[in-house]
């Protein structure tokens, strides 16, 4: 049932080739191949600014509009997308020269970071453009100009080497291999520490080598996640298990995807029952609005497993009361075209009804393997 | 023993003692009313008073002042006191005074020759002498004056107050060749005060007097020998005010009692037209017609209930012309505009002169001046430089009218100024009777006829501060501009010829010049 749904890359670069170990093994170098990329499309970018010098022009830049009348819900995609309009960034104006001053500097200072292959902060770009005599106002100005650039290049600043602080974590039978500098061609099987690896740049940027597992459980809470791992039920399902830590960085929504694309492993999502887990749910699967400029966030098969609402009733699960904002954002949901299909509809009309919400952690009061040995099982079955 | 409290009936047992007392005396028990009330605020007022002085002494002749202050510190000053015994001595060029009359100007309380109508700056016959009588009560000395009118001889007199008969007792006097015939007035005395606390009231009256005084040359040596020189830098005086007769509206029952006293008119037609001002022939016929008081009348056989009508319909006859100015001596646009200059640097300054007005009789004018920048500081409010009759006053600025139109009067907005601009506003009021709220000449009361003027004025020059500001901005703002392209264009070049991989960084010198010539266009 969820084998079917997922789709097989049939091209020959993509496909992953099975082992008779029952391992899988993946050929391609895809991260080096897509570093490459990137480093072409900021030289070009460059190259488009310098032309334009050489002809007497201003410098500008033409983008997509992040403006809120812009971003779309793309049913199809199932995803929220950038719209047709423009803007244009013109040096010649004087509102604009600082920006795009500071759009460039960003560029030239990540092609180093890639050429280096260095990682950098978000924190890290608003200091070190002091030095560069470029300062930003405050951080959110420096962020700012990154989602900019991703605008610009169509790419996410993770691919450019520009990382978040948060980490969250990920453990399971998947063998990597690293491409940062003096760890490439190190490999490493991620079962290798009991709390997980932090989903870090080296992570991020490694290639995905072979696996055992069939799917990817996505966990909410820390507590579930290291349940899960001690109770073996990565072996149980062959899962590859991550902690998203509340909402999931980009870092990891990018690996999420990836491991479903490259992998063709079927994704489930298991949050605290209440509106906030759903929020974290279609975040997963459909991207955020803030993302609208960024395909390559979301990953559209992924499934909601739980906590449904009829879920509580039906595992008798220990529950409270919604309270007013839990069903005020429930009210809004309804309205937001990401959770017209099916589970979410009915479950949202359950949560209002039912009046009751419940947190993973929940599951303890009928012991420590309750989950694995009832919950997971029979909802693993019916998806 | 108990004590009743009367009803009003049955007879009293008054034990109170009745005397008169001089002026002198008055004035000697009331001295903190004059600006005498303490060391500090005395040495600044008997400095104050005296150069007032000597500059109606050089103005009313047209004579470009040359006054000279010295004050140094008498007998011990080792200890640390609440007031020190300081000498002080100012001389002039001014005027002089008659020898017969030196004793009583310097020595008599309410004794002067500023009683006639025009604008000057003493008023009661007060100012000089309270400065002599602090003097004489604090170090009990007496005072030594030297004059000449500019002949061949020049008065020298050692004086005393007597307080209580209100007299000068003169203690020695001397008469000395006078050969190159200078004229002016000297005085020299000591008084008990503390300069080092009144030093920067004193040094801002002396600087913002130079302001209003743009064609005195002004020197100060305090008591450490300090030097502090006002230069002259104009030799353009203003015309001496004239006298003028009392204009009808300002008179009472008094003054008219006085003036028919003196008068040898005897018929109420040519007692009209002669002793007021702006009254000719025409204007008191229509006048007594309108009063029903015969021409014919003789002004001497008027009893007291008949001069009563005559000042009534004086004050509710509405034709009379209103008081001309001429008995007043403003300084005008470009001497005002030349003292704020010569004071204050300014980057900018405007100077308005209303035309002349009146209130309760009294001819006035208000000129304003606005400047921005040079020496003003920066300050939450618009600083004010307050002036009548050309002194400036100092004390009690936050009940000054001027101050009262600035605050509440204005919509500063309205004019683009902001807080904490560097802005001063200048207000002068000439009048032959400043409406001072004390004796001590510190501040204009509030009278509508004068705030109107002072608004009108200061909205006028504060359309001229608008229009400087905002040329100011342009031009800031235009720069600003140049300087952000001349900053980041560069930056743009650099980083993007390093990200495209090229060596030779594009000229960018005409996109700058383009904005440098769009600029100006804007301007
Ligand atoms: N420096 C001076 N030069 C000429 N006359 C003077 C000088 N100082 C005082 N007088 C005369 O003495 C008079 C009294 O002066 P003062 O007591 O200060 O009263 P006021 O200035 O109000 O008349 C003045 O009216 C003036 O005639
Ligand atoms: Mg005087």
């Amino acid at each position: 049932m969820a084998k079917k749904r997922i789709k097989r890359q049939s091209s020959k670069k993509k496909r992953i080739k099975r082992q008779s170990s029952k391992k899988k093994r993946i050929k391609r170098q895809s991260m080096k191949k897509r570093k490459e990329m990137t480093l072409k499309k900021l030289r070009s970018f460059g190259g488009v600014l310098y032309n334009q010098l050489n002809k007497g022009e201003f410098p500008w830049i033409e983008m997509p509009s992040r403006s809120t009348s812009n971003i779309l819900y793309d049913d199809r995609l199932k995803q929220y997308i950038l719209g047709k309009k423009h803007v244009k960034r013109s040096s010649r104006n004087i509102r604009h020269i600082r920006p795009v001053t500071q759009l460039v500097w960003t560029a030239s200072f990540a092609y180093t970071l890639n050429k280096q292959g260095k990682t950098s902060t978000l924190r890290d770009i608003f200091y070190s453009a002091q030095a560069f005599d470029v300062p930003f106002k405050n951080q959110q100005e420096s962020d700012n100009i990154i989602t900019d650039l991703e605008t610009v290049l169509g790419f996410a600043r993770e691919d450019f080497n520009i990382f978040p602080e948060e980490r969250s974590q990920i453990f399971g039978d998947l063998t990597i291999e690293y491409t940062v500098p003096g760890y490439e061609g190190n490999s490493l099987n991620l079962t290798t520490h009991p709390d997980g690896l932090a989903i870090g740049p080296a992570l991020t940027t490694s290639d995905f080598k072979s696996t055992k597992a069939n799917k990817i459980i996505v966990i909410e809470k820390g507590a579930m996640f290291t349940r899960l791992i001690e109770e073996k039920a990565f072996k149980k399902f062959k899962a590859i298990l991550i902690h998203t830590a509340g909402q999931p960085p980009r870092s990891t929504r990018r690996i999420i995807r990836r491991l479903n694309k490259e992998l063709g492993l079927p994704v489930y999502i298991f949050c605290d029952g209440d509106p906030w887990g759903m929020a974290i749910a279609i975040t997963i699967i459909c991207g955020s609005a803030n993302a609208a400029h960024l395909k390559e966030l979301a990953t559209p098969e992924a499934k909601w497993m739980g906590l449904y609402s009829s879920d509580i009733q039906k595992y008798k699960l220990p529950s409270t009361k919604l309270k007013v904002i839990d069903i005020k954002r429930l009210r809004d949901m309804r309205k937001d075209p990401r959770y017209i299909a099916k589970p979410w509809k009915t479950q949202i009309t359950h949560f209002l009804q039912n009046k009751r919400k419940c947190e993973l952690e929940a599951f303890s009061r009928y012991g420590l393997d309750y989950v694995v040995k009832k919950y997971l099982p029979e909802k693993l079955n019916r998806l | 023993m108990s004590t009743k409290t009367t009803r009003g009936k049955g007879k009293v047992s008054n034990n109170e003692e009745y005397r008169e007392i001089s002026p002198a005396d008055f004035f000697y028990r009331n001295r903190d009313l004059a600006g005498f009330s303490n060391p500090t605020r005395s040495l600044y007022s008997a400095i104050r008073e005296l150069l007032e002085n000597s500059l109606d002494a050089c103005e009313l002749y047209k004579i470009l002042p040359n006054i000279h202050i010295r004050l140094s510190l008498e007998g011990d000053t080792e200890d640390v006191k609440d007031s020190y015994t300081y000498r002080i001595r100012i001389m002039d060029n001014g005027s002089g005074i008659p020898p017969e009359h030196i004793p009583s100007s310097f020595g008599q309380i309410l004794f002067g020759s500023k009683y006639r109508l025009r604008q000057v700056r003493g008023t009661f016959g007060l100012g000089g002498k309270m400065a002599i009588l602090y003097g004489q009560i604090t170090t009990n000395t007496p005072a030594t004056i030297i004059s000449s009118v500019g002949n061949g001889k020049s008065y020298e007199f050692l004086i005393r107050i007597d307080i209580l008969k209100n007299k000068p007792e003169v203690l020695n006097k001397k008469v000395h060749k006078n050969k190159i015939a200078w004229h002016g007035t000297i005085v020299d005395f000591l008084l008990d005060g503390n300069y080092v606390r009144a030093m920067p009231r004193v040094l801002e009256y002396l600087r913002q007097t130079a302001l209003v005084n743009p064609y005195a040359e002004i020197t100060f040596i305090d008591p450490s020998g300090r030097l502090y020189k006002f230069e002259r830098v104009t030799f353009v005086m203003p015309e001496p005010p004239k006298e003028t007769l009392p204009h009808p509206y300002g008179c009472d029952v008094e003054l008219i009692r006085r003036i028919i006293s003196a008068s040898k008119c005897t018929d109420m037609l040519t007692f009209m037209s002669t002793h007021f001002h702006r009254i000719g022939k025409k204007t008191a016929q229509r006048f007594l017609t309108y009063a029903k008081i015969k021409k014919k009348t003789n002004p001497h056989k008027l009893n007291s209930s008949e001069i009563v009508h005559i000042v009534q319909m004086m004050k509710t006859y509405g034709d009379f012309l209103p008081p001309d100015a001429s008995c007043l001596s403003p300084l005008g646009k470009d001497l005002l505009g030349a003292g704020i200059k010569k004071e204050l640097n300014p980057e900018f300054i405007h100077v308005e002169q209303r035309k002349p007005s009146a209130y309760s009789g009294f001819p006035f004018i208000v000129e304003v001046g606005i400047a921005y920048g040079g020496d003003i500081p920066a300050s939450s409010g618009i600083i004010l430089y307050r002036f009548a009759n050309k002194i400036p006053l100092i004390y009690d600025e936050a009940s000054d009218i001027s101050r009262k139109v600035i605050n509440e009067g204005i919509n500063w907005r309205y004019y683009k100024i902001a807080p904490n601009l560097p802005i001063a506003i200048i207000s002068h009021i000439c009048s032959t009777k400043v409406p001072y709220m004390t004796v001590g000449k510190e501040f204009i009361a509030d009278r509508p006829e004068i705030e109107r003027e002072i608004k009108a004025a200061i909205k006028t020059v504060a359309r001229y501060m608008r229009i400087f500001l905002s040329r100011k901005n342009r031009i800031e703002h235009e720069r600003k501009r140049i300087d952000l392209f001349a900053r980041y264009l560069p930056k743009v070049a650099k980083f993007s010829t390093e990200l495209a991989g090229k060596k030779k960084i594009p000229d960018i010198e005409p996109l700058l010049r383009s904005i440098r010539r769009y600029g100006k266009k804007e301007d």
